[in-house]
């Protein structure tokens, strides 16, 4: 089993306790804390760890409770994986509304984090497509949570990394599909500008949109990847998912095999043209295929940076901080831009604009002292970093990149924190 | 279409179980003592393929309670091709060594009201002339130890049962399935520390259901307990007695 750590296995995961939740009727009384649900553990950094205090793993709450198979209404614990989801809906004709990049996440994390996907500009974020949610809070109420009722705690907990209480079931609008393949197409592109205007082109026409970036080259180069859900066809058969013992293999520690992967990623890619047929798995999680990924960065693990630039600062800000991580090295550079549709959530990180995520592997001396350099770049141009993959970033920054998050604070259950709210609201 | 009685259906092992069963389409009769519990097994099963879904709910240790629990499931399905008798309980060991009404209480619902249903759904595969009665026991029962020997000792019992009563269904076509769990990550198991050794129960439930259909007369679920539990069984008691486990 899992030992309770975060998916970068930067921060080390030091719980006092974890007391599993089977049951949505007969939760443990929550007398002590302080308490964190706890899913997957697919969070980067430490939004998901509660070290000295108690993890609530919710993981065994994975029972569905409804399926409105006309409606396309899902109603289920929120333990449940995407993943467990899929399986159920993909068949009679459904879909995500909105996905990350992994499918073992839980629905419950979805809301949390206010989860994003490659159709952010046409679908917006996870918690738009929340119809109501229960809320167990650690005074004992069950709360229903919906655009209607609660309307505060709703707009809190969605995007508020799991501090309002215990997300204990979600009813989710799907996303009806006539066919689980996806009509891909990637174009490489070879400067931002180019980028720039083929990603809005692209924006209009496809409902999903994403880039990988070669930051290790100079000058750079990346792919534009975009799909469609097929107009018919019974799907590609879902592809399992392997877990290798990996930790010898720390390949993406070593900037050489880091440039050979990403030379050979590019060529693998570039070579494809047209649009071609694919599965929903290798297009929305190419990288499920290895459980453990995150392994491959070595024993020391790694840190994610994702922040998003407003429209208003430009393309200026993303140029100077790709050409200032070329100081580090960066793996898997992501870029997308978010589109105007508003989230729900009071504290969701996405907004209009250019995103990106940046994946490093962590020892190298200068890198800490650099990322803090990007945060004051990313504030100065009125963007945010990311909280759920965040692991280092200072309460100050925090501060600039969530000025909401004192009248946030209100809905927070006493007897609720995590790692992450204690490092970022920390003061003095 | 496969119908399957669920004794013990709030079990984590049980639902893992019947969620690939109700995957395949089956019609499923589902016994359980908490009614609000069982009822959210229920709704999940549905939405994951059950035909037809039948609740009942029973007190085990209520044995006069038993035979309405056989003639429901009777009633509710045409026949019964798969029995999985799943309830039990996992006392604490050290709190009840010196308490013996407790160590009689466990040892009662684990053993001797699982015979009592386990052979009213005997005689009920022997006229019907096949299914399969699916037990899950435990490598528990392979040895008494120190840590957990009446839990242990009820499901030696239950092995020893169905070692015997597997001769006579066989001879009506009846196949009778025991399942000896390891480390499974459910909640009898929450107050023990997890090691890499635990299996997640959606793996055990996947497992579980193999082997039941595959028939096979006793599994060890993950198969590799077998090779432990074989120690377990040829270590002479002088030094099973100096463990502590």
């Amino acid at each position: 089993m899992a030992p309770y750590e975060s998916w970068g296995r930067f921060i080390a995961s030091h719980p006092s306790s974890v007391v599993p939740l089977r049951w949505r009727d007969s939760l443990p009384a929550l007398s002590d804390g302080p308490y964190l649900a706890y899913g997957k553990g697919r969070s980067y950094g430490d939004s998901c760890l509660n070290n000295g205090g108690t993890l609530l793993d919710a993981a065994p709450l994975s029972r569905l409770i409804d399926f409105d198979r006309q409606r396309g209404i899902i109603h289920c614990e929120a333990g449940l994986t995407l993943d467990a989801l899929l399986n159920v809906i993909v068949p009679a004709g459904w879909f995500v509304p909105v996905t990350p990049g992994t499918k073992f996440v839980t629905v419950g994390g979805c809301i949390a984090n206010d989860v994003h996907g490659k159709n952010h500009h046409r679908a917006g974020t996870f918690g738009r497509h929340v119809v109501s949610l229960t809320l167990a809070r650690s005074d004992g109420t069950q709360l229903h949570c919906t655009p209607k009722e609660n309307v505060e705690l709703f707009a809190a907990t969605i995007g508020g990394l799991g501090l309002t209480g215990v997300i204990t079931t979600a009813e989710i609008a799907l996303k009806p599909i006539a066919s689980p393949d996806i009509d891909q197409e990637q174009i490489v592109f070879t400067s931002l500008e180019e980028w720039d205007g083929l990603s809005r082109e692209s924006d209009a026409s496809y409902e999903y949109t994403v880039s990988w970036f070669d930051a290790s080259r100079s000058p750079t180069r990346g792919l534009l990847f975009r799909g469609n859900h097929a107009a018919e066809g019974k799907g590609h058969a879902q592809r399992p998912s392997v877990h290798l013992p990996l930790r010898p293999f720390s390949i993406f520690l070593r900037p050489a095999s880091m440039r050979l992967f990403n030379e050979a990623y590019f060529r693998a890619n570039a070579r494809r043209r047209g649009v071609h047929r694919v599965g929903f798995d290798p297009f929305f999680y190419p990288l499920d295929v290895l459980a453990n990924w995150n392994e491959l960065y070595g024993k020391r693990g790694f840190v994610q940076y994702q922040c998003v630039i407003p429209p208003a600062a430009g393309l200026a800000p993303v140029t100077e901080l790709l050409s200032r991580i070329r100081e580090v090295q960066s793996f898997l550079t992501v870029l997308k831009r978010f589109g105007s549709l508003p989230s729900p959530g009071m504290m969701s990180f996405p907004k209009e604009g250019v995103t990106l995520a940046l994946d490093f592997p962590v020892g190298d001396r200068r890198l800490m002292p650099l990322l803090d350099d990007l945060d004051r770049l990313v504030a100065n141009a009125g963007g945010a970093v990311y909280p759920a993959k965040d692991a280092r970033m200072s309460a100050e920054s925090f501060k600039r990149f969530f000025p909401q998050w004192e009248s946030f604070a209100r809905y927070i259950d006493p007897r609720f924190s995590s790692s992450f709210w204690r490092r970022v609201t920390y003061s003095e | 279409m496969m119908n399957v009685a669920v004794i013990g259906a709030t079990s984590g092992i049980a639902e893992a179980v019947a969620r690939r069963f109700a995957k395949e389409g089956a019609r499923l009769f589902l016994a359980a003592r908490n009614p609000v519990k069982l009822r959210a097994v229920a709704d999940d099963l549905r939405v994951r393929g059950a035909v037809e879904i039948f609740v009942h709910q029973i007190d085990f240790a209520d044995f006069e309670a038993h035979d309405g629990l056989i003639a429901a499931a009777r009633e509710r399905m045409p026949t019964v091709d798969v029995v999985l008798i799943a309830y039990g309980t996992l006392p604490d060991q050290k709190a009840i060594d010196r308490d013996p009404p407790a160590q009689v209480a466990a040892f009662t619902l684990n053993a001797t009201s699982f015979i009592s249903i386990a052979s009213r759904f005997a005689n009920l595969l022997e006229d019907q002339k096949g299914g399969t009665l699916a037990v899950i026991g435990s490598v528990a029962g392979d040895r008494g130890r120190r840590s957990n020997y009446v839990y242990g000792s009820a499901k030696a019992a239950v092995h020893a049962w169905c070692d015997g009563v597997r001769g006579r269904l066989e001879r009506a076509g009846a196949a009778v399935v025991v399942i000896k769990p390891g480390w499974i990550d459910t909640a009898m198991t929450a107050h023990l520390r997890k090691g890499p050794l635990f299996m997640s129960a959606e793996a055990a439930g996947a497992a579980i259901h193999a082997a039941i259909i595959r028939r096979e007369r006793v599994a060890y679920i993950p198969s590799w307990w077998r090779a432990i539990s074989f120690v377990l069984k040829m270590m002479p008691s002088s030094i099973l007695a100096r463990l502590s486990f």
